[in-house]
């Protein structure tokens, strides 16, 4: 199967610091790929230099396309929808304005992709006028990933989701999520903490260690894996 | 009483020039950061355009379109190449560099335009005469520059709230990185803020000549102080509260004006002053404005 998202030998640097050096990893068409790491791995950085956040060198190529060093608006633009870390949405507008900032790039079908997009989260349409910025974090977290979907993106980056939600709303971001990849085939790269859930909700995934990839390979493998056990799962 | 309400009016005509140039300001500082020292001389230098077209003989209304479609695409270029290299440096980049702009174009107007008199608009642009309200005289050019702004407001309300365009031109002015990743071009839409400004900057520029000719390169430095002004009492991140502000300031001005009976102030002499410590109060007592929010970041 060809690579939907393809990197090889990233690299991106903050100032002196090298975040990554030399990055390897693909995700394909309709998978869910994890990425995990402790603090300072890269794992945000990865996901950054995929969108032209961050300086970066080497090749990332994207259905075919050469997207290295483009900016984050010809990324998005290319089909990649980020959800970046701590949600970045527009706390000051309404759900619905957020949603529609989400539709930024689409000519046409917007009422469509509400609707579909309501059909996740429900509570987004009885919400719409509400200040994004008054929702609680779990629904901020859900109203982002909405905001990536208006898109209609290939591809979903997702950065940590789950960080301060409760366990019982991140579970609930993880169900959707598998059901979106379920339903519509949306591929997505979800860097995360919580490697347990991390590693039960996606196919195959990859271990960051100070820039570089450490361990990659299927998730239950990975699971089951002595020092991945040991370091990320606790037990 | 009908001297009062003349005198309001006449008030708010002048306050809608501000009101003018400070809306400009707010723009501009809401969009990208930057307080924007060269506003007043960016309007003169504008208003100078508009004499050279209509010394070239077009019409003061199609003179007045063109000179607001050159101020924006004037705005943008500024923005995209002179402005850019200083956003999300230190603060005192940009002032420094506005400061520098406001300097550059007043010099760049003197020395295009050489500091002669010129009668401009050469045709009123609204007429002379006055209406009769209820025994309020109320002059048409005050009646019309009032009517314009409040017009002008209406479209810009317009754009921010119900376009796409004006949503996406909010988005960037709130989370620049979210807005780029949904697909905004930011810095496209910083240029049209600075192109926005620029234009409406030009209507206040064209309408202090219309109120108080001759045309003089120099004319936009008091407006200047009465925008900022305007803008601070308002918050500098309302353009509500801009709008209201200079409407406030050129009411109450007028009004020390015409029943400072006792004192008798030089009032041409303390306008400046009393501004500058309206600015000089708002700042100390409230530093939001009365419509501003207090910034809070959560660490």
């Amino acid at each position: 199967m060809a690579a939907l998202l393809e990197l090889e030998d990233v690299r991106a640097r903050y100032g002196p610091v090298e975040a990554l050096q030399g990055v390897a990893l693909s995700v394909g068409e309709g998978e869910v790929v994890a990425v995990l790491g402790g603090n300072g791995a890269g794992k945000t950085t990865t996901l950054r230099a995929i969108s032209g956040l961050v300086a970066t060198s080497g090749d990332v190529k994207f259905a075919g396309e050469r997207i290295t060093r483009a900016a984050p608006e010809r990324v998005a633009r290319a089909g990649i929808a980020h959800v970046p870390e701590g949600r970045g949405i527009f706390r000051e507008l309404s759900v619905h304005e957020n949603l529609r900032l989400g539709a930024y790039l689409r000519r046409s079908g917007f009422s469509e992709d509400y609707e579909r997009v309501c059909g996740h989260f429900p509570w987004l349409d009885r919400r719409r006028a509400q200040q994004a910025g008054t929702l609680s974090g779990g629904e901020q977290q859900m109203l982002a990933i909405a905001r990536g979907l208006m898109s209609r993106p290939r591809l979903l980056l997702l950065d940590e989701p789950s960080l301060g939600l409760a366990p019982i709303v991140v579970r609930e971001i993880f169900r959707i999520l598998g059901d979106l990849n379920e339903k519509e085939g949306l591929a997505v790269l979800v860097v995360e903490q919580n490697a347990k859930l991390a590693l039960r909700s996606s196919s195959r995934a990859y271990v960051l260690e100070v820039g570089r990839v450490a361990l990659e390979g299927p998730s239950p493998e990975l699971a089951e894996n002595e020092s991945v056990r040991k370091s990320y799962l606790g037990y | 009483m009908t001297e009062f309400l003349q005198q309001v009016v006449a008030g708010l005509a002048s306050g809608s020039i501000y009101a003018l140039l400070a809306l400009a300001i707010v723009i501009i500082y809401r969009s990208t950061g930057v307080v924007n020292f060269a506003q007043g001389e960016m309007a003169t230098f504008t208003t100078f355009i508009a004499w050279t077209l209509v010394d070239h003989g077009i019409g003061y209304w199609g003179a007045f379109a063109l000179t607001l479609l050159i101020a924006l695409v004037g705005g943008f270029a500024l923005e995209r190449v002179v402005v850019r290299p200083v956003e999300g440096k230190p603060v005192i980049n940009a002032v420094i560099l506005t400061i520098g702009l406001f300097i550059l174009l007043g010099g760049l107007s003197n020395w295009i335009w050489k500091a002669e008199v010129r009668s401009f608009p050469p045709s009123r642009p609204f007429p002379t005469s006055a209406w009769d309200i209820g025994g309020v005289a109320v002059s048409k050019q005050d009646a019309g520059i009032l009517v314009v702004m409040l017009v002008l407001l209406t479209l810009l309300w317009a754009l921010f709230r119900f376009t796409k365009l004006g949503l996406a031109l909010r988005a960037s002015a709130l989370n620049p990185v979210a807005s780029r990743l949904v697909g905004i071009r930011v810095g496209w839409m910083l240029g049209l803020g600075w192109g926005l400004a620029a234009a409406i900057g030009a209507v206040a520029g064209l309408f202090t000549a219309a109120a108080a000719p001759p045309l003089d390169p120099n004319m936009m430095r008091p407006v200047l102080i009465y925008a900022f002004a305007a803008a601070v009492v308002g918050g500098l991140e309302s353009p509500i509260g801009a709008v209201l502000g200079g409407l406030v300031i050129g009411v109450v001005l007028n009004l020390i004006a015409t029943y400072d009976t006792h004192v008798h102030l030089d009032l041409d002499r303390v306008r400046l002053p009393i501004a500058l410590a309206l600015i000089l109060i708002v700042l100390l007592v409230r530093p939001t404005g009365l419509f501003g929010r207090q910034a809070v970041r959560r660490v």
